[in-house]
């Protein structure tokens, strides 16, 4: 299999295997998105079996998609292009503060009825607090 | 102000609540200092004691109340909370809210400038009960600090007892937490409890700890939370109250519970001196008058 290498824009590497979807999903990638994005899946490693890769054309991720990206693939490397070279490489860290992405894993949370309730998540040590009904979630919780 | 979770506050506001209340409680006389203001009471979910001392404080501090009626409003028409809470805020100085879903009187507070209040939200947080179950506590004992305090009954979904565990973390209580299995206190609390250094243990009879200690706060075991109805009906005997359950303990010992009762409590308890749950229920006005005015003045 072949995709085009791109002259600007990101890609984004090592994500772990099966879990590009989700990346895709998450920076909020639809059918109208309107720029190039190639998505490969299980593409053989050297550090690990194999992984999935997202390549964006002529994007460039703002910190607060860079960080969103770690909730669901953690050990990500975020490349920057430039010119056809790598001209910065991103590690995604888990942000202090999620607004508007996710969802509420408890079922019976208000924001899962009401479409005016803005999901917030507030980072406390290594999991999410709902703003509302304040259960505590892993990160992967909310990205289910 | 909005009053919406214990964990929104500290020991010092809740010593100046119960001070307030306290000053309430001793005096004989209405105080009608809010008599251009409107509480709305909104409660989507059933309540006999919560609404009914609310309305009672409105009244005493010359407060008029309106009251939102599930069953004849537009929520039958389809018409969203937040719609509702938006509309009722142009009604009414503050907002008394009760709902099935987690997080409903947060979002309420975010989307309307009018102070709210939680009177529940599903299973998360009660924290009027909570200032009332403290006034009970303070008043019986004398004190808050160093109690030995027992919750029983269902302590997963009970918000009562959610947010009296989160108070009485300020307070150095020994917590014992008596349940079934899969009842018993949820993580979340007990991690909370842990960090805050509060001393904890978890038990599955009343008989293994009512003569260690001051209160014993007994809620329902609703059967409805029961996958399979034999699991409940084998469980059901072992978490009620009966009086010769009382022949050892401590004199200072006092009962509570947040009501309604089932059968968790014998009605032959209530004769005895440790029996305060019907006390614990009339405490609501002068704790509700309290919060009603720190609200409307902060």
């Amino acid at each position: 299999m072949f995709v085009d290498e791109i002259k600007t824009g990101t890609v984004i590497d090592h994500i772990t295997a099966g879990k590009g979807k989700k990346v895709y999903d998450i920076l909020g990638i639809g059918e109208n998105y309107p720029y190039k994005v190639a998505l490969v899946m299980n593409v053989p490693s050297k550090t690990r079996e194999k992984k999935d890769i997202l390549k964006i054309e002529d994007v460039f991720l703002s910190d607060v998609q860079i960080n969103l990206i770690s909730l669901v693939a953690k050990d990500a490397t975020i490349n920057i292009i430039e010119d056809s070279q790598v001209k910065e490489k991103k590690k995604a860290i888990l942000p202090n503060k999620i607004v508007g992405v996710g969802k509420c894993a408890n079922v019976n949370c208000i924001t899962n009825f009401e479409s005016a309730a803005e999901n917030h998540f507030d980072k406390e040590s290594s999991k999410y607090k709902c703003l509302y009904c304040e259960r505590l979630f892993s990160p992967e919780d909310l990205v289910k | 102000m909005n009053v919406i979770t214990m964990h929104d506050f500290d020991r010092k506001f809740i010593e100046t609540i119960l001070s307030l209340a306290e000053e309430k409680d001793n005096s004989t006389e209405n105080n009608p200092i809010f008599s251009n203001k409107v509480l709305a009471t909104l409660f989507f979910e059933p309540s006999t004691r919560t609404k009914l001392s609310f309305q009672t404080a409105a009244s005493r501090l010359g407060m008029q109340y309106i009251d939102f009626l599930t069953e004849m409003s537009s929520l039958k028409k389809g018409e969203s909370f937040t719609d509702t809470i938006k509309v009722v805020a142009g009604y009414a100085d503050v907002l008394v809210i009760r709902h099935p879903n987690e997080g409903a009187a947060k979002l309420a507070s975010v989307i309307c400038n009018k102070p709210i209040i939680n009177a529940g939200d599903g299973s998360n947080q009660h924290p009027t009960q909570t200032f009332l179950d403290l006034y009970t506590i303070k008043k019986s004992q004398g004190r808050l600090n160093d109690l030995y305090i027992a919750m029983s009954g269902d302590l997963k979904y009970g918000r009562t007892v959610h947010s009296l565990a989160t108070a009485l973390a300020y307070f150095g209580a020994r917590l014992y937490f008596i349940a079934p299995e899969h009842l018993q206190m949820p993580k979340e609390i007990l991690d909370y409890l842990d960090k805050k250094g509060i001393k904890y243990s978890l038990h599955n009879r009343i008989e293994d700890v009512i003569d260690k200690v001051d209160i014993l706060y007994c809620t329902r075991i609703q059967k409805e939370r029961f996958v399979d109805i034999q699991d409940f009906v084998k469980i059901k005997d072992i978490f009620v109250l009966k009086p010769e359950m009382l022949k050892n303990v401590k004199p200072n010992l006092r009962i509570m519970h947040p009501l309604p009762r089932i059968n968790e409590i014998t009605t032959d308890v209530d004769k005895t001196e440790y029996a305060q749950y019907f006390e614990q229920a009339h405490n609501g006005v002068p704790v509700r008058m309290a919060l009603l005015e720190y609200v409307m003045t902060h």
